[in-house]
């Protein structure tokens, strides 16, 4: 066997399964259960789904939906609109701005992430984070925002994070369609947005599922808010990788943990299939 | 329709200058070719025409008013791509009638006029389609139905038949003609092949290295080319072209090369002055006005066999001169052609051109 096979065996497939095992016991990190860990059947499971909890704040459910507001409002509407946006307007600016703005919104996405959450942390305090001296000297009451709206604020955050993806990704899609079919609507009369509308749009459709689809799956699996909120501050800020880590490795509730992170696997699951099918039908040669 | 005006339109992309310091005056309802190898700056030169670049330096007018720094929208122009440009998520419908689309025509208005033009351009039973599923041929005359759906002043062709076989751009060719005729229209057709350009301009521009090197009617154009590279460049297979030397003598302009034999030939006052300064010329004679020497004429050129092409109605007969020089003549004759090694070729004075030493025509007295 390849030494890949062996490291891909080692880290990727044992503990998918064990994680699937755990999931079925009652595995802790200290007491009698940690050395004996019972089967305990599918009781992690039916807790995750307790109609009376459910929806509790710090319970899966109301993290479940929290993640989903998140997925909405920042991928799908601010990243891929941002991203697209952004794209759009750099088809038709000269060369020059086109590479200095493409080299700052790249600079956001591949900076580490402990960089960009200190930074973040930076610019949001409250004595003397930039964002509230931006306010004040503009006449406006400065805000602990991450206190006050910390929602909002990993939304953002998100949303300034990973548009450079969707950016890049349509720009090199809107790049794919040959120049004459613009020029063609230049010539015959056609604005920006009839353009954007009857020709860049249309032809790109393919490329969008893709790119929303990826940019689902990112955030909703996404860890780095944590950085800046820990999830809180009451858990108005948890989403389901942050309840899964709580869970685990906090509570260290194994088990429940466990549970939780098959649940995501299967969640996962579903949007690959999608995506692959998708990839599939194009190398069909299915026009999108 | 409208008249176009270059005025001392200069164009670099970077170091290169595509186009420099180009004049031209395109008349109301002429068909002008620009013609010429690629990167001679014709296509440039169109696309200025139509707002897809601006000029460096320099102004361009449509009509009246100077557009130089119009959008393209902004210019009342038509347009046909090389690649045609056609919408591949639309039938053919819906990309003929694209431009009446953004004007805000009703759908009703706008498939009615689709079908119209269509149906001049013969491919009204398609417009169902999309591109992919017509040929070629068809491609082309779809986008150049797109181009003839709405009014225009201009319309602008960027090599729109290149990516056709060589039959159906005879009938493409053809049909532009006709069109033309019929329509009457202001059109600038970019092309690199000279047939084209003679079949349908009614005034060629003839460019290089971004400049205008001679702008005339086709037939000014191939009878008194202005320099070697025009006469190169015009006429399939080209002029042939010898380097000379010539003196006066005799009360005439006699010239020497080796295995040439000339009568002198008139002395016209531009070769009088060209041959103070130097003796070497060049002497060109187009291939279809050479013949197979009888025996006899006064002027003939001889050398080795080098080919015999049998074309159906013509053959291209080449010989071959010790300095590796090669003449080709274009003899008109469905027989067979038999020659002996040593071939002798014979022209008529009055169809020899002569340039000077740094290829400019030599213009005999009363051209």
């Amino acid at each position: 066997m390849a030494p890949a096979t062996i490291l891909v065996a080692v880290f990727v497939i044992a503990p998918f399964f064990w994680v699937i095992f755990v999931s079925f016991t009652n595995r802790t990190l200290l007491g009698r259960t940690a050395v004996n860990p019972e089967f305990v059947g599918l009781a992690n499971y039916i807790s995750l789904f307790d109609p009376v909890s459910f929806f509790q704040r710090g319970q899966f459910g109301f993290s479940l939906i929290l993640t989903t507001q998140f997925v909405i409002l920042s991928a799908l509407v601010g990243q891929a609109l941002l991203g697209m946006l952004l794209a759009w307007l750099l088809q038709s600016v000269p060369k020059g701005v086109k590479s200095i703005t493409e080299t700052f919104v790249i600079a956001a996405w591949i900076l580490p992430e402990v960089v960009i959450g200190f930074a973040w942390f930076a610019f949001l305090d409250y004595d003397n984070g930039t964002l509230n001296m931006i306010m004040e000297s503009l006449g406006l009451p400065p805000g602990d925002w991450l206190l006050q709206q910390p929602f909002w604020v990993i939304v953002i955050f998100n949303v300034w994070r990973g548009a450079a993806f969707s950016m890049m990704l349509f720009n090199s899609a809107f790049a794919s369609i040959p120049p004459s079919y613009f020029q063609a609507a230049d010539v015959a009369g056609a604005s920006s947005w009839q353009k954007f509308r009857d020709i860049g749009l249309p032809l790109i459709r393919g490329h969008v599922v893709t790119v929303l689809i990826l940019i689902t799956m990112w955030t909703f699996n996404t860890f780095t808010p944590f950085l800046l909120t820990n999830g809180g501050p009451s858990y108005r800020t948890e989403l389901i990788s942050i309840y899964t880590y709580r869970v685990a490795f906090r509570d260290f509730d194994f088990g429940k943990g466990a549970a939780v992170g098959v649940i995501i696997m299967l969640i996962n699951l579903v949007f690959a299939l999608i995506y692959l099918s998708l990839g599939r039908k194009r190398a069909k040669g299915v026009k999108t | 329709m409208a008249s176009v005006q270059f005025k001392n339109v200069s164009k670099s992309f970077g170091e290169f200058v595509a186009v420099k310091d180009m004049s031209l005056e395109i008349g109301d309802g002429e068909f002008v070719c620009l013609l010429g190898p690629s990167g001679c700056g014709k296509t440039t030169s169109l696309r200025m025409i139509a707002g897809l670049e601006t000029p460096t330096s320099g102004s361009i007018e449509i009509g009246e008013s100077d557009v130089t720094f119009k959008h393209p929208k902004d210019r009342q122009i038509s347009m046909v791509f090389q690649d045609y440009a056609l919408y591949p998520h639309m039938n053919l419908a819906d990309n003929i009638a694209y431009p009446l689309k953004v004007r805000g025509e009703s759908e009703q208005n706008r498939h009615k006029r689709a079908q119209e033009v269509a149906d001049v351009l013969k491919i009204g039973h398609l417009l169902e389609r999309v591109p992919a599923q017509i040929s070629g041929g068809q491609q082309q005359r779809t986008s150049l139905a797109r181009a003839l759906v709405y009014p225009s002043k201009v319309y602008l062709f960027d090599e729109p038949l290149s990516n056709l076989d060589a039959k159906l751009r005879l009938e493409a060719r053809g049909f532009l003609n006709h069109l033309q005729r019929d329509m009457g229209m202001t059109a600038v057709y970019v092309t690199h092949d000279q047939a084209e350009a003679m079949a349908l301009a009614t005034r060629i521009a003839v460019m290089n290295e971004g400049e205008i090197v001679q702008y005339a009617p086709p037939i000014e154009i191939y009878r008194r080319p202005a320099t070697t590279f025009v006469a190169n460049f015009v006429g399939n297979p080209p002029m042939n072209l010898l380097p000379v030397e010539a003196m006066i003598a005799d009360g005439g302009i006699s010239i020497r090369a080796d295995g040439l034999s000339m009568d002198p030939l008139p002395v016209s006052a531009r070769a009088a002055k060209a041959l103070e300064t130097g003796k070497t010329l060049t002497l060109g004679v187009r291939p279809e006005h050479l013949h197979i020497a009888a025996g006899g004429e006064s002027n003939t050129i001889s050398g080795k066999l080098f080919a015999n092409e049998n074309m159906g109605p013509e053959s291209l007969v080449t010989l071959e001169r010790a300095d590796a020089a090669r003449f080709t003549a274009r003899i008109f004759t469905d027989d067979e052609i038999r020659l002996e090694q040593n071939v002798s070729l014979a022209f008529e004075a009055r169809h020899v051109h002569l340039f000077d030493a740094d290829g400019l025509r030599l213009p005999f007295d009363g051209e």
